[in-house]
């Protein structure tokens, strides 16, 4: 016999297989996701959710496709929140500490709770990233979020409304394009290509027969 | 954690590792791959086909699942909508909020169209945010882009389009040029060199990859610059019709808000389908590591309006899904484990194959594993093989799990398993739609006008098989293209008076041939609540 256990979704109690996780057990529920359902795979912070132990205190975030079922779990899934993204053209900024205070000003209004880092479900050290972005350290900040999937859970639990996702994101697209050292052999490769070096090699590998192309795929050299 | 059984077999792994890890595995000749994918690549299974009935493709197989959408009707036959009532109207209409779609957004918007996207769930929940491995390109000096031409077409059975495959390797450095302009952060050296690996069936290092979260940081740096750009984005409404001009061009869309279940009017002078893949199609009950929401619609609508498909009958079962715990069976454990050294290992210890054979011939090389040799790990929902990430660490050092596959090591910590120190369980899962909608060089469909494809949803870019990472580099290079392709065809595009003429075409020929599914399509979202199922 499977195990079953209580779980109470938006208050309402279901009797679910214990094996199941939240997002799984609420389709067992009778449940036709539309929200709150993306990748279900931990990619895409669709599913954030929020849930406690019946007769505990403490508030627990999750993203309901990485999270399995507990007994006496009050879940409430939180398909939207309202995180503030700033819109910026990335060509006219620069990896400088007043492009924060411009886009996220509140991020300096941290009063140093760490409930972000405690929601963050990738166990990021979200307070961290953002101490990062306050000080203009950009590469910091940009290495210790890209791990971020934007559920916003940190979002939900801040008491200075800081949007931490977007920050984590401005920081990462500055130090991609900015900060990160050009990759010569790429520009080079780029150069080549629109000069036309390749462009009769292509032609001639395109126009070779199947079986003289079969030939070359199965004795062609593979770099160790 | 894992069964007193399954750490038995723990036991042979680990006896075999040093070993293992002196040698290279053999890999497989040409012969003995055909022999091997004849009789356990799922694409050969001809119960699971079965013969499109009406339309361009008729006479030909496709999986039953995608049959049964081709033979199911339009929701516009029963649902009545109001053409004259224009809900949007825009040069572009892009359906799907991928990488392909936010692609040719953006490009697009460069060119100065009017821009939209319409995308059923949130712009990018998509299987771009999930792709974890890496994207292609022949960057570096022992490279060419011949070369990877060579490694795409014979990894796909010689049956790629070459002027598809001509466009993906040609301008995939240019694809990477411009994602790291835009703020994408590749895995670089000190010196600014892409840090590289292999895939399988590559001949040369040229995965370029941003951790394992290769996808998601593509994804959401475009969907970054779609928001900032300030192009529409239509989430929670899906394309359910294409709608056509009095001349019989494409002119837009019906779609349907999903929450609301309205329909709306879109018109556009071009449509971009970028509806992505199929995997929660199911074929052949396998799990899939794809989104919510592939499942196939652009397939559907293009085919509707009579735009052929291409190699519909081609799926790609990724080698390694997830196989145990079965919460997380079918999630997606990247190829990267492989390139970075991992082996694959059957019950007994034993290192059964190359572990950078291409997608289809490692999955089939494990199916045999696990049925004709008997030699698979019994899991709670079938069987599996071992991945022996172990030897990661060995080869690359301690912390190299963490510091290049972070979101694997998550994945699996959260249910106790620390792939660092123990092996895992796979199978392969459902996880590319190698065929699809047939275009041109161009970007355009062949035989209907102003209709583009981008992205998943094309046939034929691949062949027979795709290589890893050529997927995230076909949704940026044909994304970028049908976005300039569609703003440049919509100045000269003057729209007749539009019309869904074609629905009732479709349903006629269903009849004749005697279809009846009973079931109306796109399918939009899988049945997955208990009752639907």
């Amino acid at each position: 016999m499977e195990k079953m256990v209580n779980v109470y979704f938006f208050g309402k109690q279901y009797r679910v297989p214990a094996e199941l996780t939240i997002m799984t057990a609420m389709e067992y529920a009778g449940y036709t996701l539309k929200r709150g359902c993306g990748c279900r795979h931990g990619f895409c912070g669709a599913c954030a959710t929020i849930y406690r132990i019946k007769g505990k205190n403490e508030l627990h975030t999750c993203l309901a496709c990485q999270t399995q079922v507990e007994e006496g779990m009050y879940v409430a899934s939180i398909p939207f929140f309202p995180t503030d993204k700033r819109t910026y053209e990335i060509n006219e900024i620069r990896p400088e500490q007043r492009v924060m205070m411009e886009l996220y000003p509140e991020i300096y209004s941290c009063i140093g709770c760490n409930a972000c880092t405690k929601a963050c479900t990738q166990d990021l050290k979200v307070m961290q990233y953002i101490a990062y972005a306050q000080r203009g350290d950009f590469e910091k900040c940009a290495e210790e979020s890209f791990d971020c999937v934007a559920c916003g859970c940190c979002s939900v639990r801040c008491p200075a409304g800081i949007s931490h996702p977007m920050v984590g994101l401005l920081a990462r697209r500055l130090t991609g394009k900015y900060i990160a050292p050009e990759s010569k052999h790429l520009t080079k490769r780029v150069e080549e290509i629109h000069s036309g070096a390749y462009d009769d090699l292509i032609e001639q590998i395109m126009q070779k027969p199947i079986d003289e192309m079969q030939e070359l795929y199965n004795t062609r050299e593979i770099e160790k | 954690m894992f069964t007193p059984e399954m750490m038995e077999s723990v036991k042979k792994v680990e006896a075999t590792r040093a070993e293992r890890m002196a040698m290279e595995p053999r890999r497989m000749t040409a012969e003995e791959k055909d022999a091997l994918l004849k009789e356990f690549h799922p694409d050969y299974k001809e119960e699971a086909f079965c013969e499109i009935k009406i339309g361009p493709n008729k006479g030909q197989k496709a999986p039953k699942e995608l049959v049964h959408l081709l033979h199911s009707n339009s929701r516009l036959l029963a649902d009545q909508v109001d053409l004259s009532k224009i809900d949007y109207d825009v040069d572009v209409l892009v359906i799907g909020g991928g990488g392909a779609g936010a692609s040719a957004a953006i490009e697009a918007h460069e060119a100065g169209a009017n821009v939209m996207i319409v995308t059923k769930l949130r712009i990018g929940d998509a299987n771009t945010m999930m792709a974890e491995g890496g994207i292609q390109a022949a960057d570096k000096e022992n490279d060419s882009p011949v070369q990877h031409y060579l490694d795409a077409f014979g990894g796909g059975h010689f049956a790629a389009r070459p002027e598809l495959l001509k466009r993906l390797v040609m301008e995939a450095p240019d694809a990477i040029q411009w994602l790291n302009k835009f703020g994408v952060m590749f895995d670089k050296d000190e010196e600014g060199n892409m840090i590289t690996t292999h895939g399988g069936g590559t001949s040369r290092k040229r995965m370029h990859a941003c951790k394992d979260y290769s996808g998601a940081e593509i994804m959401r740096t475009l969907r970054d610059e779609v928001i900032n750009r300030g192009i529409p984005v239509v989430e929670f409404t899906s394309a359910v019709e294409l709608i056509k001009d009095s001349n019989g061009r494409v002119a837009g869309a019906v779609l349907l808000n999903m929450e609301t279940d309205d329909y709306l009017v879109a018109r556009a002078k071009t449509v971009v389908i970028a509806t992505g893949g199929a995997g929660r199609m199911h074929y052949q009950n396998f799990p899939t590591s794809n989104h919510y929401g592939a499942t196939a619609d652009g397939l559907v609508l293009g085919y509707r309006v009579g735009a052929p498909l291409l190699y519909q009958d081609t799926i790609q079962y990724h080698p390694t899904g997830v196989a145990f715990p079965s919460q997380i069976y079918g999630a997606l454990v990247t190829e990267k484990v492989r390139s970075l050294g991992a082996m694959l290992v059957n019950v007994d210890g034993e290192a059964f194959m190359h572990p950078l054979e291409t997608r289809d011939v490692s999955a089939a090389s494990i199916i045999r594993e696990c049925t004709a040799r008997g030699k698979g790990v019994t899991t709670p929902l079938g069987s599996g093989v071992w991945l022996d990430t172990p030897m990661i660490e060995e080869i690359g050092g301690p912390g190299t799990i963490e510091k290049r596959i972070p979101a694997m090591l998550r994945m699996y910590m959260n249910y106790d398993i620390d792939m660092r120190k123990l092996p895992i369980l796979v199978y392969p899962t459902l996880h590319y739609q190698n065929g699809g909608l047939e275009i041109g060089g161009d970007g355009f469909t062949k035989v209907i006008d102003n209709l583009l494809v981008a992205g998943e949803a094309v046939g034929g870019i691949h062949g027979r098989n795709r290589l890893m990472g050529n997927s995230l580099l076909d949704i940026i290079v044909f994304g970028r293209n049908a976005g300039k392709a569609a703003a440049a065809r919509a100045k000269d595009v003057e729209l007749g008076e539009m019309n869904l003429n074609h629905v009732e075409e479709y349903a006629k020929e269903l009849k004749e041939a005697g279809v009846e599914t009973g079931d109306v399509s796109p399918l939009l979202l899988p049945k997955y609540a208990r009752h639907e199922r």
